[in-house]
Parts: structure tokens; sequence; C-alpha cells
């Protein structure tokens, strides 16, 4: 149970950055006051949206579902309190490009009315599988921010062997400190819920790892297991190093281990999940709750007073800014996430979501300093967690030559930011990988569609093909049989007409000229 | 004498090359060009006809033969160019401007409140991505729908109409960083 004893590893590269941590850990996680307005997106996570279950002008409970899993790799979502439905319509979202997608407004009622809850007192009674199904139907996703659906991360499937389970407390991007005040305040849930997550992948061996700036946290984590008298849970502290907390960075310095390239932690034994997520878990068993809050930090010079917040998904970010004194005058940018990955926000009229951990308000504006030409100091590849070779993805990025930048594992690049951060020439080098990481997303698109279209038109073409001989196929039997009835016609010759009509014609044809002569006969006989 | 063991020699020897080369044609024959059909996989199969040929194929088979340029396809744009050009070994070739580069994706939508029914839409589509019967209101499947605007011409009430393709936060692209006097200097 000891944190000294550990031999631990190093990851290629990394930045020792400035913590900014203690401005907003200073006070305990306040509960966020209760909106008069939720606007709850329907897509929060990876994968494929729910299904809606709701109408406007319907009043939910909190904890009701509002849209559900239909494919695997998706996620529910819950109303975070109780009110009515006002609307089901686009509203913008925090993400980068800043548009709109499909929220459920709920205007609420100020009740806060819990749905019925199915807490479960024995969980081990159950299979890993029924509660993989739990965890899925209490949307929880991973809430590191990567939102993956946490009932599939759990199920390794039956080839993968899981013996290590990794709790992610490392939380290396500056000013977020949400997981820190997690594992002080609730450590007892994070147990609860590490050993849940233990027993569904059944892994041996559980190791929590928290990086050495957050020594309270590792205290408060100890202290549990230790009270609790657990031998399969240890928490390692690890060296305070930009970013261990990548999935793959942090495996690495915790067996020495690396995942392939185009791998998954599994491959080697191995889950990782973030501390929050552990704690989702715990609630989502224990207390039957779905995933409807989750803490954020607010922090920056550019807030009164940074803190972290328990708070309702859907939450307007201006109420959280409210809560925490507001703007500082010089305030001049809202970031989601932290300084190293997270993008800037345009607005703050927009909602908080599952993978919001942090609002940071910088006071300097968005600085857009004059770019140098690459001098190939090669500053970059040696900063580079992921081993890659930067300025050569640069270089083949920014001619748009997508092929190359893909030969130099562009999707191995994890988006920390450590390059641009250590350029010298102050290239957006992450911005060039994202531009091409979307194109090459949007170039297999295009192919899928257009594959799709040759399949449409070839079949098309085949079809006109197939009627058009169908078409002659009839005409030309329709012209055998005239020309069989003709003979025929012949063959019987004209001594009985076949056709009885044409015999009546022939009749009343007849009768007529009978008439005629007798009339012109009668004519006759008055002159 | 010698001269006859050679004369036979090198006979008996061009008789079995030709055996062999006789065979291995019959053997090995490939149905069809391999070259037009990898051509045609990078193309959009958008059906569109601005190449001046009738459709993707047509086109494909026109560069295969020499008689196309690889910069006639505006839905391909300039990734499309490059493939070619890649695939083919040929030196990149801006777009010229009669078929110059689409600046956005469109698909079609029929004002369903002009229709009056006529079908010749649906015979002028491409890929069947009209739905409609005589006398029925017609309607675009839009995720079918290539954006080639090839029904637009027919339609004899102009209730066809062209609108872009909305983004969505998931197939939304980060842009290319401004380069301020920055152009890599390979």
């Amino acid at each position: 149970m000891s944190n000294t004893s550990h031999h631990l590893w190093h990851f290629h590269g990394g930045l020792k950055l400035p913590g900014h941590k203690a401005m907003s850990t200073g006070s305990p996680v306040a509960r966020a006051t209760l909106p008069a307005q939720l606007v709850v997106p329907v897509q929060q996570h990876i994968g494929e949206p729910g299904k809606l279950l709701v109408e406007v002008g319907e009043r939910v409970l909190k904890g009701q579902m509002l849209s559900q899993a239909d494919e695997y790799v998706s996620a529910a979502i819950h109303a975070p309190t109780s009110g009515t439905i006002s609307a089901i319509e686009e509203r913008p979202i925090p993400h980068p490009s800043g548009l709109s997608a499909l929220c459920v407004v709920i205007e609420t009622d100020g009740e806060d009315q819990w749905i019925e809850l199915a807490p479960l007192q024995h969980p081990r009674a159950k299979s890993p599988t029924e509660l993989r199904q739990l965890i899925r139907q209490a949307g929880i996703v991973g809430l590191g921010g990567a939102t993956f659906p946490t009932a599939v991360k759990v199920n390794p499937g039956p080839r993968a062997k899981i013996d290590t389970l990794v709790i992610n407390g490392a939380e290396c991007e500056p000013y977020i400190s949400c997981d820190d005040m997690q594992m002080r305040e609730q450590a007892d849930q994070l147990i609860s819920g590490c050993q849940l997550i233990q027993y569904m992948v059944s892994a041996r061996h559980c190791q929590i790892a928290i990086e050495d700036n957050k020594p309270e946290a590792i205290a408060a984590v100890e202290a549990q297991i230790k009270a609790e008298g657990l031998s399969t849970i240890e928490v390692v502290a690890i060296p305070t190093l930009y970013p261990t907390g990548g999935e793959k960075q942090l495996i690495k310095v915790l067996t020495n281990r690396e995942v392939p390239s185009d791998g998954l932690p599994s491959d080697i034994g191995i889950l990782v999940q973030n501390v929050a997520t552990a704690v989702a878990v715990h609630r989502a068993i224990y207390l039957g709750e779905p995933l409807i809050s989750r803490i954020v930090t607010v922090t920056g010079e550019g807030v009164a007073q940074p803190q972290n917040l328990q708070v309702l998904i859907g939450t307007p970010m201006a109420e959280l800014i409210a809560q925490c004194g507001g703007y500082h005058k010089d305030a001049a940018r809202l970031i989601m996430g932290g300084p190293m990955m997270g993008f800037s926000l345009r607005t703050d009229e927009l909602p908080v979501t599952k993978g919001c951990n942090c609002l940071l308000v910088e006071n300097s504006a968005e600085q857009l300093p004059t770019t140098m030409p690459c001098i190939r100091c090669s500053a970059c590849a040696e900063a580079c967690p992921a081993q890659l070779l930067p300025q050569q993805m640069y270089w083949h990025a920014s001619s748009k030559n997508f092929d190359l930048v893909q030969d130099y594992h562009l999707f191995d690049c994890i988006e920390c930011g450590c390059c641009s951060y250590v350029c010298p020439s102050q290239i957006p080098l992450v911005q060039y990988f994202r531009f091409a990481k979307t194109e090459i997303w949007n170039q297999e698109r295009d192919r899928q569609k257009s594959d799709h279209a040759r399949i449409r038109h070839d079949f098309r073409q085949q079809r006109l093909e197939r009627e058009k001989k169908e078409r002659e196929e009839k005409l030309r039997k329709k012209k055998e049989m005239l020309e069989k009835k003709k003979q025929q016609e012949a063959e019987q010759g004209d001594s009985a007409p076949a056709d009885p009509k044409k015999a009546a014609i022939e009749a009343a044809m007849k009768r007529v000229q009978q008439k005629k002569a007798a009339q012109q006969t009668d004519s006759n006989d008055e002159q | 004498m010698s001269l006859v063991i050679a004369v036979v020699t090198v006979a008996v020897i061009a008789a079995l090359f030709g055996l062999l080369l006789g065979f291995a044609s019959v053997k090995f024959h490939v149905e069809g060009d391999p070259v037009v059909d990898k051509i045609d996989a990078l193309l959009p199969q958008t059906q569109c006809g601005q190449c001046t040929y009738p459709g993707c194929r047509p086109y494909a088979e026109a560069i295969a033969a020499g008689e196309a340029n690889i910069n006639q396809c505006p839905p391909g744009g300039e990734a499309t160019m490059l493939a070619l050009a890649e695939l083919l070994g040929m030196e990149p070739m801006p777009l010229d401007d009669e078929h110059a580069d689409m600046p956005e994706k469109t698909v079609v939508f029929i004002d369903e409140n002009t229709c009056i029914g006529c079908t010749l839409c649906i015979q002028a589509c491409p890929v069947d991505a009209i739905l409609g019967a005589a006398k029925q209101m017609h309607t675009i499947i839009e995720d079918e729908c290539t954006g080639c605007d090839l029904c637009i011409p027919p339609c004899p009430v102009d209730c066809i109409h062209i609108k872009p393709v909305k983004v969505e936060p998931d197939t939304w692209r980060w842009p290319l960083p401004e380069q301020r006097d920055t152009a890599p200097r390979a």
C-alpha cells in the first residue's frame, strides 16, 4: 500500500508546466445553483446519438431517461432535474466549430423530484453483464474528457484478459482540479467504484495513479484503502509531468509496457478509467443514480473566485461564471478544458456537457503570434510523448499530402500540444494535425459515399438494360401471337367467319343494304 | 551441317516461346481494363457529366485512352486531380476555368407544393435518388443524392432547387491555420 516501493518508468518527451491548481482547490466543492432552464444535448459522447423518448410539453422527473442508447457504441441521457420540456430543438453546443445540435430544453420546477430509483445492495450477486447493462442504462461515459461510453470500455471481449485496472487520477493539465477534489472528498465512492469495475473485468490488481502534486488526494485515498483493509488496490504517486494523464503515457509510466500503435490498452491486459468515471459507476450501481451531474473546475485569472462546482448537465456556463463571482475586468477568453488541449468558446451561453471538466478564463486574448518558418530545430520531436516527428507531419499536412502524414503516424498524435508549446517559431502544430485528421476523415466519408453511388448507378444501368430487354421480349411475343392468328385465319379460309362478332356485323350490314334497296324500290314506285 | 543445327535449334526455341506466350495470354487473360477500374475508383461518382463525358466511367475510359485530361472533374476538385496524377504518374495540372473547383457540396430538394408528378426528374437521376410515381408528388432521398443537378433541366415547373449540405459537428473540419509568410520551404 505504500507508494514509495514502486518502480516507475518514463515516457518520451513531456513538459514540466506551471500547475496553477491551488487557485481552485481552496474551498470544498460547492453545489451549483439550480438554473431556470437546462439545455441537455442529445449527443454528448463518442458514437451514435440515442433515440429520444420524450416529447415537448411532457413533465419529466429527475433521473428520467430522455434518450436511450439503441446502438452498441452510444449512451443514454437523463433529465438532470424535474421540470417541463419546453423545446426539443437545435441549440449551440460547446464544440470547436460553434455549431448547433439537437438539445432537450427543460424548464426546471425547483422541486428536484427524483424518479423512483433501483439501488443495488449486493452487486456481486449480479453477473458482470448485468452490471454493464446498468452502467449502460445510467448513461455513463468517460469523464476525463474523451466521453467514450463506459459500458463498452468495461467489456473488453472474451479474448482480451484484463490483468490490471488503472484509475487515472493524474490530472496532468494545468489549472484543472476537479479529479483532485473528487478524490479528496469522495474517496469512499471512488474505492467502491474501483472494486465494481475490477469485478466487471475480473482484474486482479487496481492501481490508482495520482500525480505527486496532489498530496491531499493521495492521503485521502490511501486512508480509505487502509480503513477498508484492501490488498488488491494501491495508490501510486507518479511524477508530475505533462501529459502523464494520457492513457498510453500513464501505462508506460506504471508498467513500462507500450500500447501498440493501432491497438487498445486491453491488448496488453490493462484497462484505464478516470477517477470521476469510477465514482459515477459507484453511484449508478449502489444508488441507482444515472449520470446527471459532474464536477467542473471554474478557474483562471479572468474569474473572480475560482472553485470547483458540482454541476447538473445542461447548466448554462454563464451561470457558473456568475456563481464564481463573474468575470475579471480583463477577462478575454473562455476555454473549455485546459490551456493545452482545450478549445476557445465564442460565447458562455452554452450548456455544460458530460465531457466538460473545466472552464478556464484567461486574461490575455488568444495570441496570434507572428509565426516564423520552421527552422528544423527538432524541439517538437524531443517533446512529443508519442515519439512522433511533428515537423515532418507539419510539412506534409500544410501541403495537404495526407498519405504521407499518415505514414508519419498522424493518428497516434494525442493532440497534447507539447510540440506547439516548445516551438521557437510559434507554429500552431496541433492545429495542422487537427486539420489533417478531419480532412482525412472527410475524404474517407467521400470515398464511401462515392462507392455507394457507384453501386447504385451500376444497379440502375443494369435495371434499365433489363427493362429494355423485357420490353423487347414482350413485343416479340405479341408479334408472334398476331402472326400465328393470321396464319390460322388464312388456313380456315373465308368459308365461315371464325369470329361470331364479325358474323354479326356482316349480318347487320346485309340487313341495312336490304332495307336501303327496299326503300329505293318504294320511292321508285311513288314516283 | 552446323548451319542447319543452328537454324533448327533457334526455330525450336522460337516455337517453344511462342507456345508459352500463347498459353500465358489465354491463361492470364484480364477481363476489361484494370486501369479504367482504378481511375473510376478515384472519381466521385456523381455521374454529373460536367467533364463532358456521360458519366464517371466513360470519363475514366477517356483518361485511360489518353483522350481526356485529369483536370476536368469539378465535384472531385483538386483532391481528385492530385490522386489521378499520383495514380497515372502525371504532373498535376490546375483545374481549368471551365471545370473550376466547386466551393461546397450541394444536394437538391423538390418544392413539393409546385411538383406536378411528371416523373421526368426520376428518369434523369443517375443514382435512383428520387422517389415518386406519375401524378404523385416526388421527393429526394437526401442521403443518396450526389448533387449532380442532372434532374434540374428536365423539370417543366422548375420546382427543384440546390441547397448546400448541412455541416454537423461530426462532419465539421478544422480549418488550415492561416499562413502568414510561413509557407514551408522544402
